[in-house]
């Protein structure tokens, strides 16, 4: 589980987020939805503790983010935004190597790497170094990596972002999966359809502030739109800009 | 701790041991361009003091039928008189044109005023600015001295004065270099050659560390696992210095077997390099690997690109050479506090041990300890610069 109390960070004059409060319970898909530039990486990147708050406070299963936070990250699988793979390591071996930095059981490490393979389906171009793979299976190495120490909580930063239609959708597949296995799962899209086909939850983000956060239903009540694009629309007008 | 400080040397290493880039520099620049500079420098030296002496040079002169005697004088000196250009006139404008470097011109009343034992006039044509053509006009003058001399001794001689007169002075000139001594001089280029090969082989880790993960986009995902970024920066730090001493032990190897192929002796060296040798300056050296890896990581994780930390890079490629020109410049012997320098003591207690010299025990310890400390305090600085949220660009 993933919670977020009234989170601030500012970057020089920028304040970026303002505030920022939700909730990501375990066994759900909570999405982070906002338009470009909302604050919703920069909220990402202080739960999987690249950054520091100014103030506000994170948890992961309870345990807080700045002073806990190598327990914190122990229980994260983050896939930051445009993560990159070592290309001269094998898809294997990348995601062994992580496996080994998250402190799994050396004697289980390969066990755990084919599991993860087996449950991506990434077997066809594991072995393979990872220089020249697609963006696809880029993405899905990268997301193996991140889920190889077995975390109950993971955080996607815009994970279909240069996907096509196939690898956007076994993404989402795999997301499902995740999500049936009772784990946390918080990803952030600026796509609202996406969002509204696999949330539970949706926070609509805007102007670094938490326009609403409901069930798609209840946003579409709250808005009083129908079609899901206008609803998003309608929510981000509702935080006032500066 | 220990354990993942390892894992990210292991995967580091093999990392780089795929990376062609890196292995190039790392096992083939920096180790062949050391040696292969150095012969070609020593090579060229020994061609040009060589030459001198053993091969004959044809003078074109002009009127040599007015002096057969200096004429024969000049081919037991290994100068053969040729015919030269029609006039003076002719003559210099050869010169200057560059179809000849040297002339002699000897007129028409040479022959009459050497009767006469009034100064007899000869010319020798030459532009002094060009240093090849000014070797062999040297060479010329030196010979018509010495004619000169002969010709005044034989004069007093015949007038019944001594001819030592004229030599109030004898000036002997002692040389107390040895011939490893005179070594020294052109091999003291060499430490810098092993600074070199040491730093170009662990440029690109240093690079890769910090502006190539952040270019890749594999830092962010790195630095959210559950390891500390000291662990990180420390584990990345042992295999740059690794490869740096992998390509510095290359370097010293190389070396050791070409000197062997070098003609060294004909310019009167006779370098220390043995296995011995090889041994002691990667002792020395040892500690300076990790000043190098430090420092090149340190600047890099201060660039925004792959391409500005190259750039940035180069110039720490010359850094170390700096304190050693400026001794050899000005030439100052070795002192104690200079041992307080990286590259600077290493370079000194190197040049120590090529001369045969005996090693200042204390100057050894010196350096060895406050290249370590320096060392130290870089990778701790780095380890700072690790953990602020800049790093992600």
């Amino acid at each position: 589980m993933i919670r977020v109390e009234d989170l601030h960070k500012s970057f020089g004059k920028v304040h970026a987020v303002r505030g920022v409060s939700f909730e990501a319970p375990d066994g759900k898909i909570t999405g982070l939805l906002g338009p470009n530039g909302a604050g919703k990486s920069t909220t990402l990147r202080v739960l999987y503790t690249v950054l520091k708050p100014d103030s506000g406070r994170a948890t992961i299963d309870g345990i807080d983010v700045v002073t806990n936070s190598l327990e914190a990250r122990q229980r994260i699988g983050a896939l930051p935004h445009g993560a990159g793979l070592y290309p001269h390591l094998s898809a294997r071996e990348n995601i062994a190597y992580f496996a080994k930095l998250c402190n799994v059981d050396p004697a289980e490490i390969d066990d755990r790497v084919n599991d993860i393979v087996r449950l991506l389906e990434i077997g066809d171009f594991a072995d393979r170094r990872t220089k020249g793979f697609s963006q696809g299976q880029r993405t899905k190495v990268a997301l193996a990596r991140a889920l190889v120490h077995d975390p109950r909580n993971i955080i996607l930063d815009e994970p279909s972002n240069g996907l096509d239609v196939m690898a956007t959708r076994s993404l989402r597949e795999i997301i499902l999966k995740l999500k049936n296995e009772g784990r946390c799962v918080l990803f952030s899209s600026h796509v609202m359809q996406e969002v509204a086909a696999l949330c539970d939850d949706i926070c609509i983000v805007a102007n670094g502030q938490v326009a609403i956060d409901d069930s798609i239903d209840g946003i579409r009540e709250r808005t009083g739109c129908d079609g899901i694009e206008d609803a998003f629309v309608r929510a981000i007008q509702m935080v006032a800009p500066e | 701790m220990m354990r993942t400080i390892f894992t990210v040397f292991a995967k580091e290493v093999l990392d780089n041991l795929r990376d062609r880039r890196t292995l190039a520099s790392a096992l083939i620049m920096g180790p062949i361009f050391g040696p292969v500079l150095f012969a070609f420098v020593i090579n060229l030296s020994i061609e040009r003091s060589l030459e001198d002496v053993e091969r004959s040079l044809e003078l074109p002169v002009v009127g040599q039928q007015h002096a057969p005697n200096l004429v024969r004088y000049l081919e037991s000196r290994n100068i053969v008189a040729v015919d030269g250009p029609a006039d003076k006139v002719a003559a210099v404008e050869a010169v200057r044109t560059g179809t000849e470097d040297v002339v002699l011109i000897i007129p028409e009343s040479f022959g009459a005023d050497l009767l006469d034992a009034v100064p007899a006039t000869i010319e020798l044509v030459s532009d002094q600015a060009n240093s090849d053509a000014d070797r062999e006009a040297r060479r010329v003058r030196n010979a018509l001295h010495s004619y000169n001399r002969e010709l005044a001794s034989l004069r007093l001689t015949a007038r019944g004065v001594n001819p030592l007169t004229l030599r109030p002075l004898n000036i002997d000139e002692i040389d107390v270099s040895t011939a490893s001594g005179r070594s020294a001089i052109l091999l003291g280029m060499m430490s810098y050659f092993f600074i070199f090969a040491a730093l170009m082989g662990g440029m690109y880790l240093a690079i890769d560390t910090t502006a190539g993960e952040r270019e890749r986009g594999s830092l962010e995902p790195l630095l959210s696992l559950p390891v500390t970024r000291d662990q990180l920066i420390l584990g990345k730090i042992a295999a740059t210095c690794l490869f740096m001493a992998l390509s510095m032990t290359l370097s010293l190897l190389s070396f050791h077997v070409a000197l062997k192929f070098m003609p060294l002796e004909k310019l009167g060296m006779t370098p220390n390099f043995g296995l011995d040798v090889v041994l002691f300056a990667l002792l020395i050296f040892a500690p300076f690997i990790l000043v190098g890896a430090a420092l090149m990581t340190l600047v890099a994780s201060f660039t925004k690109s792959y391409r500005e930390a190259q750039t940035w890079l180069s110039v720490v490629l010359i850094a170390p050479t700096l304190p050693i020109l400026i001794v050899s410049i000005l030439t100052l012997r070795p002192r104690t506090e200079f041992m307080f320098v990286p590259s600077l003591s290493q370079h000194l207690l190197l040049v120590d041990m090529v001369k045969n010299e005996p090693i200042n025990a204390l100057h050894a310890m010196i350096s060895v300890m406050s290249t370590l400390v320096i060392g130290a305090a870089l990778t701790w600085v780095c380890a700072r610069l690790y953990r602020r949220e800049g790093l992600l660009g």
